[in-house]
């Protein structure tokens, strides 16, 4: 009798745990709170990576002008983790009502910019012309409010050119740089020939540079057709590139833990800047004291990264999202978040406010960073297509660089196989 | 039904000498039993059905929609696809990355069971002697194995660093050139096998020790007595009887080394498998294809692609393991039925209870 009642409680313990699995795996996904209400109680999330400077402070700012909006903030620790979520769940549900992307992954958003709220129209002329081009689709809507830009300038070890008996001040730097991309070459064959020592850090890096001053590089702008392999832009690129980097290259690739050595061990001298690799740089060598930033880049002007924020078109609270975007994106705020975490603002009207053009870096000994970079964003005048194959074409470039860098194969051979990959892509 | 036995007769019932009883039985008596039967043909089955029911949810169900997705040409963010048939399997079979990603696989796979799998059953043997501490060697092989894979990769990649690693600062040392551990094939997959042996050596040693412990210890005093040494002991009593479990290990390691992915993509800062595909794996280039360039077809074609290699793999090891175990324990001058013969004996032995097993022996 007893272990009958045993049993038969054991056989509805097993029938409702079963059944509650079941259930669970059902259940679990329910609607948002939308009110639509515009001044009812709202809860805006915003999805960020690294570090854009968004403070607490900041959204406590806004909270407090608008007592009906309460913000989440969520911060993913790398962009390719925020870029795997974006991609999962764009064109479902599950999205914050702000999500900020990067550039690297810009053109494939731009496929999907049908699913993304578009930037009203009156604010599309507050960032910078080629901020604004990057982030607008064929049927003319801006997806993205632009946060920060990656204007470029070079870094150098003061210490290491006073040993090649270069000048050190970073204004005659500049002058010497003047020119264009022979021009810094040919600076970097007299370091070389003076010390015996590698000028800049990787032909990936150099190339990236290089790259990012060309219109239409991989892709036709029209037709979206794969022009990479016979476009003579690219081609020259890569064997300037390469030719140079046979004797100035300290052959690291970036972000290798034999660069990061080399940020602090003399490897190299100079490295292409943009404004973000400040903290990378102070960050891994901090016992350095030579390195240093001109106001200089090759050819002009060229832009290295920076993000957007995105508000997807399916969210909760599109409206309320937009506004809050547009207040994180204006002047103001952009000055916050460069104080906050160094990220260079793309607003027009930023660039020319005080506080920024009066920072400097006390590590780079005490450069006026803000006057540098933001001379530096003026200075670019090309916005590079980036189209859908845009990464893959260009990560295969990389590669193809590095086999050259590290001996594996010759310049020739490494076109030829990156040729073969391109064309595979088609 | 035509066994119909009745053993109360009919004309008993009526008259019952048990009136309280009667009248209830049928009703009562029916239920329970039912019930009763329910319990014994029902139960087991409800007991189990979580896991099953799990499995079905999380681990079918996606394999078939894998198989699905991988004859289209997917779209993951509209979630809609358009039917192209074998395209994706003929796009994945030509591409030369995939044969480089095969032969890297294997040459991983290779460098790090094998010998992972000859220094576990060393290891495994030592800790089954009669040592000071024990548990404390024994849980000591289990360390590496505690840390996270991610952790590992990130510490070993930064000792073969190709200039400044102590690697190759330690080489340098003693007059030996630079190794290229980032641009060398073969290096490269040296490097990664040894992150691999590194955490997974003790787990399988763990696993083969208790295996090893349940050989009776009689064996090898009976052994002792004969004269045999402690190598002829070890290769005659002790690998032999490992047979199942190695079995057991060496398939599931095939498995983890066929689908090795966090040791190369943590190798450099990229992870797509180095500049000329040096260590290129074939889940790597499967979470590059479906991640890095968002072409699910394309992945899903390969992850089924994998799974039939695995699947293959699996049963060959199978095979080959079963019949170079077997080889192990026998003397050589005797003939295949014998071998079998005797094989089929020590199965048994095995399989039986200690005490039926010594029965057998006499």
């Amino acid at each position: 009798m007893n272990s009958r009642a045993f049993r038969r409680g054991a056989v509805a313990v097993a029938a409702f745990s079963a059944s509650a699995i079941v259930l669970a795996g059902c259940a679990g996904s329910s609607g948002g709170s939308s009110s639509s209400d515009p001044n009812g109680e709202i809860e805006l999330t915003v999805a960020t990576f690294n570090d854009f400077g968004y403070t607490d402070e900041l959204f406590q700012e806004y909270m407090d002008e608008n007592p009906n909006v309460k913000i989440v903030h969520n911060k993913a620790a790398t962009s390719n983790d925020a870029r795997a979520n974006y991609f999962q769940k764009l064109g479902k549900t599950g999205l914050a009502d702000i999500e900020a992307i990067e550039v690297d992954w810009l053109p494939e958003v731009m496929k999907y910019s049908d699913l993304l709220a578009p930037v009203p129209a009156d604010l599309t002329d507050r960032w910078l012309d080629w901020k604004v081009q990057a982030a607008t689709d064929p049927a003319g809507n801006l997806i993205g409010y632009g946060t920060d830009i990656g204007p470029e300038g070079i870094c150098y070890r003061s210490d290491l050119f006073a040993a090649a008996g270069l000048p050190t001040d970073r204004e005659e730097v500049a002058a010497l740089f003047e020119g264009d991309w022979a021009k810094y070459f040919e600076v970097g064959q007299q370091y070389t020939t003076a010390t015996g020592k590698a000028f800049f850090d990787s032909a990936g890096g150099t190339y990236q540079g290089m790259i990012n001053q060309v219109e239409a590089a991989y892709e036709d702008p029209e037709s979206g057709e794969i022009i990479a392999t016979t476009n003579p832009e690219v081609k020259d690129i890569y064997d300037q590139v390469l030719e140079a980097s046979a004797t100035e290259s300290a052959h690291l690739g970036q972000w290798s833990d034999d660069w990061f050595a080399g940020l602090s061990n003399g490897a190299f001298a100079t490295m292409l800047c943009p404004g973000w690799m400040l903290g990378v740089i102070s960050g891994n060598a901090p016992d350095v004291t030579g390195w240093d930033i001109a106001n200089v880049f090759p050819n002009g002007g060229g832009n290295w990264g920076g993000s957007y924020l995105t508000v997807p078109a399916n969210g909760a609270n599109v409206e309320a999202a937009q506004k809050l975007a547009d207040w994180l994106t204006a002047p103001e705020q952009q000055i916050k978040a460069f104080t906050a975490a160094g990220t260079f603002p793309s607003q027009n009207e930023a660039l020319s406010d005080p506080t920024l053009l009066e920072a400097t870096n006390e590590y780079f000994n005490n450069a006026p960073v803000g006057q540098i970079l933001s001379d530096r964003a003026k200075a670019v005048d090309v916005t590079p297509f980036k189209g859908e194959f845009y990464f893959q074409i260009n990560d295969a470039m990389q590669k193809a660089l590095t086999r050259v860098e590290d001996g594996t194969q010759d310049a020739a051979a490494s076109w030829d196989q990156w040729v073969a990959e391109v064309d595979a892509l088609k | 039904m035509t066994t119909t036995s009745t053993p109360p007769p009919a004309t008993a019932a009526p008259r019952s000498p048990e009136p309280g009883r009667a009248p209830r039985q049928p009703k009562r008596v029916g239920f329970g039993q039912r019930l009763n039967h329910w319990d014994v043909k029902v139960a087991p089955y409800l007991y189990i059905s979580p896991f099953f029911i799990l499995f079905v949810i999380i681990g079918l169900f996606p394999i078939a929609y894998t198989a699905v997705i991988s004859f289209m040409d997917w779209d993951l963010i509209r979630n809609s696809g358009t039917f192209v048939g074998f395209d994706q399997y003929a796009y994945v079979l030509s591409n030369p990355k995939f044969w480089i990603a095969l032969r890297n696989t294997f040459s991983i796979f290779l460098l790090s069971t094998v010998p992972q799998m000859i220094l576990a059953v060393f290891i495994a043997a030592m800790l089954d002697q009669n040592i000071r501490a024990k548990t404390f060697w024994r849980m000591g092989v289990l360390v590496p194995y505690v840390m996270a894979p991610v952790a590992v990769a990130l510490i070993f990649s930064n000792m073969f660093g190709d200039q400044y690693g102590i690697v190759n600062t330690t080489l340098a040392n003693f007059g030996i050139p630079p190794v290229p551990w980032h641009s060398d094939a073969f290096a490269s997959h040296v490097a990664i096998a040894t992150m691999v042996n590194f955490r997974w050596t003790g787990y399988n040693t763990l696993i083969l020790l208790a295996a090893m412990q349940a050989i009776p210890r009689d064996y090898y005093e009976a052994a002792a007595i004969d004269g045999a040494s402690k190598l002829r002991q070890f290769f005659a009593i002790t690998v032999p009887s490992l047979r199942p479990t190695l079995i057991f290990v060496i398939v599931t390691s095939t498995i983890g080394g066929l689908q090795i992915f966090d040791e190369p993509r943590m190798y450099d800062q990229y992870g797509t498998g180095g500049a000329d595909s040096q260590w290129l794996t074939i889940t790597l280039w499967l979470y590059n294809i479906g991640w890095g360039e968002f072409n699910f077809g394309r992945a899903a074609a390969l992850a089924w692609i994998l799974f039939l290699i695995i699947l293959v793999i699996g049963i060959i090891n199978l095979f080959v393991t079963r019949g170079l175990v077997r080889d192990e324990g026998t003397r050589g001058a005797v003939s295949k039925r014998q071998q079998r013969a005797a094989a089929r004996a020590a199965r048994r032995a095995l399989t039986e209870t200690p005490a039926a097993g010594k029965a057998g022996q006499r």
